[in-house]
C-alpha cells in the first residue's frame, strides 16, 4: 500500500505553549487509513460466516406493563425458526454492568419496563423468513402505569452532593442572587455505523463474538455471566467499528448476549444486525437533564455561592447512570473558583429506553447550564462575559467544590485569551450589540457572537482507574517485531495510530516497525474500556513506560542503543514480553465515601467562540462559526486531535439547535434518520481548533485526553450566541425554531425536551 | 432475471430479484462490501455509488433500474495496493475517522472533481451535503476534496 508522508511542518500552535524549539518527527498516517479509503477494511456487517442464520428481537410496544406471555401463532410453521426466551438463558439473566437490574430478556410474569425492550429472540436461516416469524410472535401483557418525568419520579439511580464552604452564609453575603433553570433533552449518537455482532459457537461449548463495539472485556464479563461461561469459553474480537461516542460502550453487550443466546441454540453463526430504526428505537441516549441555578454575587462581580440541582433521568435501568451523575455533578459549577458551594445531583428512574454513555458523559448537559448561568449574569451585572470569565475562572492552588486543589496543569484563563484573540470576540461582539441597537422593526435576520468556556475531568471519576487497575502489554517477537498488546479499541479517533507512535517514540524507532495485536480478549490483557478520554493518557502513559522497561531491558543486555540491538537481543533470546499495570498518579487521593479529594488527577480545558445568524421570521439558527480553544496536555497527533475538536464541536452544535428526540407514551417517535437530523456539511460551521499544551506530570507523555472536552464547550457557547443576535436566552436544549420562535415573539413553547408525552386517551 | 451492469469497469451479470437494492446486489452478490449501509433510507449517503457517473444511494436504487449501467464503487478507484489522489488527500488531511461514511464520501468526492466546478469551501459542501458524517465535523473531509482538486488542475504544487 502506498503511503505518501506528510511534510514536516511546524505544528500551529499559539507561542509559548509548546516547548520552543522542540523538533518533532513527522506525523504517521492514520494506521488502517489505506483499508478504510479502499473498503477493504471489514467492519461486522462485511464479515462472512458460512451458514450464518440471521437473528431478531421481539421488543415491547408499552413502556410498563407485566409480561403475561409470549403467544407464537400456532398457524405459522415454526420448525425453521429458532426461538429463545428467559427461560433459555443458562446463566443468570443479567446485563453485567453496575447494578444487576437489567435482564437480558423480559421473563414471563416479570415486568417491562420501557418501550422497545428485549423480549424474546428469533433466528432463522434467511432474512425474508425471520421478518415473517416475526410477525407471528406476539406479547401478552398487563398493562402498568408508566412514569415520565424524572422529576416526578420517586425512585432514585444515585445521588451526590458536593458542599464547599457555608452556602447559606454565602447567599446571605451576596448583593444579587440569580436564579436560572434549564433542560436538556436526550441526544443520539448517532454513529453511522449500526449496532452489529455475529454469535459463533465455539468447539469447547464456549462462544466467540465479532462485532462494533468500544470494550471488548465489557462483553466479556457479560457473556460469562449469562452463559455461564469460563475465560477462555467467552472471546471477543472487534471489527473495525463506525463510530461509537459511547454509544457502543454498554449497549453491545446485549446485542451480544442475544446473538450467543441464538448461535448457541442454532450451533451455527448468528447475526444480529440493528437496521437504522431499530438501532435509535432501542440503544441508549445522552441523559436528559434538569438543572436549577442560584448564584450569589456582589455588585462588583465577585462570586461568592453556587448554589446548583442536578436532576438527570436515567430511563429505566441503572447502566452507567450513577457514574454519568457523578461527573455531571462534579462539573455542575464550571471550571469557577468560588468560597461556597453546594451541588445535589440525583438520577431518577422513568419508563423509558435506559440512557448511558454518550461523549461528555454528564458534562455537556450541566456545564450548558453553568455556561449559560454565567452569561445571564454577566449581562445582569452589565459586564462582558469574558471579563467575568477572567476574574472567576480557576488559577493554580484553586479549590473544587470536591476539595480538589489544582496543583498543575491548570489552563482555563489561557484557553478563554486564545479563543477570544483568535476570534476577535472583542470586536465582533461590539459590533454585534450596536447593531441590535440599530435594527430594524422589519428586519428578517440577526448576527451574535458567543463564548463560554469548560473544562473536563482526565480519565475515569474518582477511584476509578485504581479499580480498573488496567494493564496494557508490550512484546518484543522472536522474529524482532514489536507488538502492542491492548484491549482499547479504534472507532476513528487514532488509537492504532498514536499507540505504535508513542510507543516508536519511546524506544527510537520506527512506528513501522511497531504492530498491533488484534483486539481480541484471547490475545490482549484488559487495558480497560475505551471510554473517557482515556485511552491516550492512561494507555497510551502505560505503553510508554512498557517501552522504557523493554528499551533499558534490552539495551541492558546489548551494550548498544536499543534500535541496534533489539533485532539481534530477539534472535539470541527470544520473544520478551512487558506487562505494565496502572499505578495510581503520584499525589491523587480520592475518598469514594465522603466523595472529596482528587476527582480527576488534573482536567482538561477548553473555550469556545460560535458565531450565529439567526432567520427573525422563522427562528432557525445558523451557526457560521466556531473557534474552539482546547488544553489537552500534550498533542500527541496534532491531526488526530484537531480531528476530535472538529467532529466533537459540531457534535455540540447538533445538541444546541436541531438534535432532539420527541417521546409519546415513552417511545422515540423521531426514530429514523429522515427524522432525527444531524448536521449535513451545509449546515457545519467553519471550525477552527487551536491546540494548547500544559503537560500533566503524572502521565510520561503528559497527555490528558480530548475526546470528550470539544463536546462540553460549544453549545453554551451557541446558546449566547443567540441572545447576542436576538436579546432572548434559550434555558432548554436544542434551541430549535420552534423555541426560539416562542422566545422572540411570546407565542407558547414546546414542552420541555426529553420528557415523553403521554398517550392519547 | 440476469441484469447486465459495468461494475469498476469489468461487464458482469447478477441473476436477482429485479427489485433487488443495488446495494445488496454490491454487497452480497458481488461481495464489495465496500459500500456500506447507514439507514436504508437515502438520508445518510453510506451507500453512494456512482451510476454512470451520477452519485446515487444504492439503497434506494433496484438493480432493474440500473440494467446496463456502468457502476462504480470505492474498491474501483485505484488498482490493489494503491491509492488514488481524493483517497491520498483524505489519508493526509485526516478526512477519515472511524471509515464508515467514508466510501460514500469518497464517490460523491469524485463526481465532483469529475465536474470541472471550481472547489470553493462552499461548492465542495454542498457536493457532500447527502453524505453524513458524525467523526469530521467535515473540517478535513472538505479540505481533503479541496487538495485533490488543486492536485489534480495542477494549482498546488504537485506531491507525488
Amino acid at each position: 500500500m502506498s503511503t505518501p508522508t506528510l511534510p514536516d511542518t511546524p505544528l500551529l500552535l499559539a507561542p509559548g505553549t509548546i516547548a520552543p524549539g522542540r523538533a518533532r518527527p513527522a506525523l504517521p498516517l492514520r494506521r488502517e487509513g489505506p483499508e478504510k479509503l479502499t473498503g477493504l477494511a471489514k467492519y461486522a456487517d462485511d464479515l462472512v460466516f458460512p451458514g450464518a442464520w440471521y437473528g431478531s428481537t421481539v421488543r415491547s410496544t408499552e413502556p410498563h406493563a407485566r409480561l403475561l406471555g409470549i403467544d407464537l401463532d400456532p398457524a405459522f410453521d415454526w420448525s425453521k425458526v429458532v426461538v429463545v426466551t428467559a427461560a433459555d438463558i443458562p446463566g443468570e439473566n443479567v446485563v453485567a454492568l453496575i447494578q444487576d437490574d437489567q435482564p437480558v430478556l423480559v421473563p414471563v410474569g416479570g415486568e417491562i419496563q420501557h418501550q422497545a425492550e428485549p423480549v424474546c429472540l428469533l433466528a432463522a436461516p434467511d432474512r425474508d423468513l425471520l421478518r415473517v416469524a416475526k410477525r407471528h410472535a406476539t406479547l401478552r401483557t398487563e398493562r402498568l402505569p408508566a412514569i415520565f418525568d424524572p422529576l416526578l419520579s420517586t425512585r432514585e439511580f444515585a445521588h451526590f452532593e458536593l458542599t464547599k464552604g457555608d452556602i447559606e452564609a454565602g447567599l446571605a453575603a451576596a448583593d444579587i442572587v440569580v436564579e436560572g433553570e434549564y433542560r436538556v433533552g436526550h441526544q443520539e449518537q448517532l454513529y453511522i455505523e449500526n449496532q452489529a455482532m455475529i454469535a459463533v459457537p465455539r468447539p469447547d461449548g464456549g462462544i466467540e463474538v465479532h462485532g462494533s463495539m468500544q470494550c471488548p472485556y465489557y462483553i466479556h464479563a457479560a457473556l460469562k455471566r449469562a452463559l455461564n461461561l469460563t475465560d477462555a469459553q467467552a472471546v471477543v474480537i472487534q471489527a473495525e467499528t463506525g463510530g461509537g461516542f459511547g454509544g457502543k460502550e454498554e449497549y453491545p453487550s446485549i446485542i451480544a448476549l442475544h446473538a450467543a443466546l441464538l448461535a448457541q441454540r442454532v450451533g451455527k453463526p448468528v447475526r444480529m444486525m440493528y437496521d437504522r430504526h431499530e438501532d435509535i428505537s432501542a440503544t441508549t441516549k445522552r441523559h436528559p437533564a434538569w438543572v436549577r441555578h442560584r448564584t450569589g454575587v456582589t455588585r462588583d462581580g465577585q462570586l461568592v455561592a453556587q448554589d446548583i440541582e442536578v436532576v438527570m433521568d436515567g430511563g429505566a435501568y441503572v447502566t452507567l447512570t450513577p457514574v454519568v451523575l457523578s461527573r455531571g455533578t462534579i462539573h455542575a459549577g464550571g471550571p469557577y473558583e468560588c468560597p461556597n458551594v453546594r451541588i445535589r445531583g440525583r438520577a431518577m428512574a422513568t419508563n423509558t429506553p435506559p440512557n448511558g454513555a454518550f461523549r461528555g458523559f454528564g458534562a455537556p448537559q450541566t456545564e450548558f447550564a453553568a455556561e449559560t448561568q454565567v452569561n445571564r449574569i454577566a449581562e445582569r451585572l452589565d459586564l462582558s462575559p469574558l471579563a467575568l470569565r477572567r476574574r472567576w475562572v480557576y488559577r493554580e492552588g484553586g479549590v473544587t467544590p470536591t476539595g480538589q486543589v489544582l496543583r498543575e496543569s491548570v489552563a482555563g484563563l489561557e484557553v478563554l485569551e486564545a479563543a477570544a484573540q483568535a476570534s476577535e470576540y472583542e470586536g465582533v461582539a461590539a459590533h454585534t450589540k450596536k447593531a441590535r441597537a440599530q435594527r430594524a422593526e422589519d428586519a428578517h435576520s440577526a448576527r451574535g457572537i458567543g463564548i463560554a468556556l469548560a473544562w473536563h475531568g482526565a480519565g475515569f471519576t474518582g477511584s476509578g482507574e485504581v479499580h480498573l487497575a488496567s494493564v496494557a502489554s508490550l512484546e518484543l517477537t522472536a522474529d524482532g517485531r514489536i507488538r502492542i498488546l491492548t484491549a482499547s479499541t479504534e472507532m476513528g479517533q487514532g488509537t492504532k495510530t498514536i499507540f505504535p507512535q508513542l510507543v516508536a517514540e519511546a524506544l527510537e524507532i520506527s512506528p513501522d516497525e511497531v504492530d498491533i495485536a488484534p483486539q481480541d480478549t484471547s490475545i490482549v490483557p484488559d487495558s480497560g474500556p475505551t471510554v473517557a478520554s482515556r485511552t491516550a493518557m492512561v494507555v497510551g502513559g502505560l505503553l510508554i513506560k512498557a517501552a522504557q522497561r523493554m528499551r533499558a531491558q534490552v539495551e541492558e543486555a546489548g551494550g548498544g542503543s536499543f534500535a541496534d540491538t533489539y533485532r539481534s537481543f530477539a534472535a539470541e533470546h527470544g520473544s520478551l514480553r512487558v506487562d505494565e499495570q496502572f499505578q495510581p498518579y503520584p499525589g491523587v487521593t480520592f475518598d469514594d465515601a465522603t466523595y472529596t479529594g482528587d476527582a480527576y488527577p488534573c482536567f482538561g480545558w477548553a473555550c469556545a467562540v460560535a458565531e450565529v445568524e439567526v432567520d427573525l421570521d422563522t427562528g432557525e439558527v445558523t451557526v457560521r462559526d466556531v473557534v474552539s480553544a482546547d488544553e489537552i496536555g500534550h498533542v500527541i497527533h496534532q491531526i488526530m486531535a484537531e480531528g476530535q475538536v472538529e467532529g466533537g464541536s459540531l457534535q455540540a452544535v447538533g445538541y444546541a439547535t436541531i438534535e432532539e428526540l420527541k417521546l409519546l407514551d415513552g417511545r422515540y417517535l423521531n426514530d429514523r434518520l429522515a427524522t432525527y437530523l444531524i448536521p449535513t456539511a451545509m449546515d457545519a460551521p467553519r471550525i477552527t481548533s487551536i491546540l494548547l499544551e500544559h503537560p500533566y506530570s503524572g502521565a510520561p507523555h503528559g497527555a490528558k485526553g480530548v475526546g470528550e472536552l470539544p463536546m462540553d464547550v460549544v453549545a453554551p457557547a451557541v446558546v449566547a450566541a443567540i441572545h447576542d443576535a436576538t436579546g432572548s436566552w434559550i434555558c432548554d436544549l436544542p434551541a430549535t425554531p420552534e423555541r426560539v420562535l416562542a422566545a422572540l415573539t411570546g407565542s407558547p413553547a414546546p414542552g420541555p425536551p426529553g420528557i415523553s408525552a403521554e398517550r392519547p386517551a | 432475471m440476469t441484469y447486465r451492469l459495468t461494475v469498476n469497469g469489468i461487464a458482469t451479470q447478477v441473476e436477482s430479484p429485479g427489485m433487488r437494492r443495488l446495494l445488496d446486489v454490491l454487497r452480497e452478490d458481488l461481495g464489495l462490501t465496500g459500500t456500506k449501509e447507514g439507514c436504508g433510507e437515502g438520508e445518510c449517503g453510506a451507500c453512494s455509488v456512482l451510476v454512470d457517473g451520477a452519485v446515487v444511494d444504492s439503497c434506494l436504487v433496484p438493480v432493474c433500474q440500473v440494467e446496463g449501467a456502468r457502476i462504480d464503487t470505492v474498491e474501483g478507484l485505484a488498482a490493489v495496493g494503491d491509492l488514488n489522489l481524493l483517497q491520498a488527500a483524505f489519508l493526509e488531511t485526516g478526512g477519515a475517522q472511524c471509515g464508515i461514511c467514508t466510501p460514500g464520501m469518497l464517490m460523491a468526492g469524485e463526481a465532483f472533481l469529475a465536474s470541472g466546478m471550481e472547489a470553493t469551501e462552499e461548492a465542495v459542501r454542498e457536493a457532500i451535503a447527502g453524505n453524513l458524517c458524525r467523526c469530521t465535523g467535515y473540517t478535513k473531509i472538505i479540505d481533503a476534496i479541496v487538495l485533490a482538486d488543486a492536485r489534480r488542475t495542477g494549482t498546488a504544487e504537485a506531491q507525488a
